[in-house]
């Protein structure tokens, strides 16, 4: 005979569940920059990737269960294609996405025996920062309107406060990449150390704005090379030393 | 499935989701295939006599030292008459291919926008481009789900060309009504006025050709066809309206601006006259 189990109970068990699942991922960082919106995280694979590209204007980022997410990314890729042939490029947005997204998390969660392990962040880059677009995406398909940046995975809530105090309106992409390789390498929270994160070892890729049409593009090999902090000459070590100053905002070029 | 089963709460449908292929074509005739050109009922009978459609016409395609150009005169025809003198022809298929259309306008405008897709849905899902053999074959498939079509009088015959990553070359491919692939040598012609040009093409492609010298062949080839094929049309320096000609090599896919088929024009015309010796005629 089955036992009673309040909805309220039920709830957060699952809950818990994905939050547990989520946790135990490395985190993404994802921020804007002048001319674009900058996705990076730990991932040593060259295949298995966090970030990926949608549609013309719109990325993807992910972090929780590899299967899981990458069902929704193409999931995704399949929605927005479909949208852009039966209408037009310009009508696939990432707000449609995000809510296809949404309901799609919010009905497993709430119908299935196990809620989706993911949380997900869709970004679609406008002509100008201030038309940028980045949502985030719960296991229970809540979603977030953020703005500037956004972190997601374990330890999340530690990473947001030192990206918040790095982080500032136009931003190159140096600094940002600066920023957020120093956010990825920050001591964990059970006493290790601050690390130096290497390229290799890093997932980096952009939202490009003044690109013509299709705005993704990865940065890997010499291209992320030269734009690490430390590396790229005297010029680049200074200009990331700026970044760390809030406030000091300099406009883009 | 259909898009009938799409669930009432709003969640994206289990077509979506369903791990598989990568292509968009598939994705399509499975979940809404309607939407796929050659999946439409059409009225019995032999009607597309009477139809008057839009019809584009010649596209020439040569290979040269690092590449392959591809080039397609702008006019459509319906019947006797001019439906288009500015229409567009050349596309790109993807960073390192290039697609020209020659047959009913309108349908070939369609089934080269399912191409692109096609290719770019694979390259997103996949992380990587497909082979050149690759997608001439995708093409061959989207070709020959228009038999139906063709067969009606509609046909459309398309000429690929792309940069081979792997062998480092130009390579080209001609097709029929049927979805045959049939790789081509040096260069090809399609559509009206394809027999002219690859006279012309014949005559004045060599080993070796440098991308400018291509260009010039290229417009040749095409001002060959228009000289003689009523429904290819020359370049019209008064409009400033030209060819418009692609170049696809290591560096991808570029347009060629109309100030360099301006003076490539002004080359072919100038030989000619030089070769007459001032004789009008």
């Amino acid at each position: 005979m089955p036992f009673y189990v309040s909805p309220e109970q039920l709830m957060k068990d699952r809950a818990d569940y994905a939050r547990k699942g989520i946790s135990r991922g490395r985190s993404v960082v994802v921020l804007q920059y002048d001319e674009g919106v900058l996705f990076a995280t730990e991932n040593p694979s060259r295949a298995l990737h966090k970030v990926s590209e949608i549609y013309d204007r719109i990325a993807f980022a992910a972090v929780g269960k590899y299967n899981e997410f990458e069902n929704l990314r193409v999931a995704g890729v399949r929605y927005a294609d479909l949208r852009g042939y039966s209408y037009d490029r310009v009508d696939v947005t990432a707000r449609g996405l995000a809510n296809a997204y949404a309901q799609t998390l919010g009905t497993v969660f709430t119908t299935e025996s196990k809620p989706l392990e993911v949380e997900l962040v869709v970004v679609e880059v406008g002509s100008e920062p201030a038309t940028d677009q980045i949502y985030r995406l719960s296991y229970d398909g809540s979603v977030a309107d953020e703005h500037g940046w956004v972190v997601m995975g374990g330890q999340a809530e530690r990473l947001a406060s030192v990206l918040g105090d790095g982080w500032h309106a136009g931003m190159t992409l140096r600094d940002a990449l600066a920023l957020a390789v120093r956010v990825l390498g920050t001591a964990t929270d059970d006493g290790g150390k601050p690390r130096t994160l290497e390229a290799t070892g890093l997932e980096v890729g952009v939202l490009d704005r003044t690109r013509p049409r299709r705005a993704f593009r990865r940065l890997t090999g010499p291209a992320l090379e030269g734009l690490m902090p430390g590396k790229g000459g005297a010029h680049a070590a200074e200009r990331s030393g700026v970044a760390d100053e809030p406030g000091d905002a300099t406009p883009a070029p | 499935m259909s898009r009938t089963d799409a669930n009432p709460s709003g969640r994206l449908p289990d077509a979506f989701t369903t791990p598989g292929t990568a292509s968009f074509v598939d994705f399509l005739s499975s979940y809404a295939p309607e939407l796929l050109p050659g999946n439409r009922a059409l009225p019995a009978g032999s009607w597309a006599a009477e139809l008057s459609a839009p019809h584009g016409t010649t596209i020439v395609a040569l290979v040269y030292e690092g590449g392959v150009v591809m080039a397609g005169d702008r006019r459509a025809t319906m019947g006797s008459m001019i439906a288009s003198r500015s229409i567009e022809k050349v596309f790109p298929a993807d960073e390192y291919s290039a697609v020209g259309i020659a047959g009913t306008a309108g349908l070939a405008v369609e089934l080269v926008r399912l191409f692109q897709l096609e290719l770019e849905h694979y390259e997103k899902i996949e992380g990587s481009l497909l082979s050149l053999d690759g997608k001439a074959n995708r093409l061959a498939t989207i070709i020959r789900s228009q038999l139906g079509l063709a067969l009606q009088g509609l046909a459309v015959v398309p000429l690929f060309g792309g940069y081979d990553l792997d062998r480092a070359t130009g390579r080209i491919f001609s097709y029929d009504v049927t979805g045959g692939r049939y790789e081509e040598h040096d260069h090809h012609a399609v559509g009206s006025g394809s027999v002219f040009a690859r006279g012309s093409l014949k005559k004045r492609w060599r080993p070796g050709l440098d991308e400018v010298g291509a260009v010039a062949v290229a417009v040749e080839a095409l001002m060959d066809a228009a000289d003689d094929d009523s429904a290819t049309g020359g370049p019209d320096a008064e409009r400033a309206i030209y060819p418009v000609v692609a170049t696809v090599g290591a560096g991808g896919y570029r347009r060629v601006p109309d100030g360099d088929l301006a003076a490539a024009t002004d080359g072919v015309l100038a030989a000619r006259r030089a070769a007459r010796g001032g004789d009008p005629r």
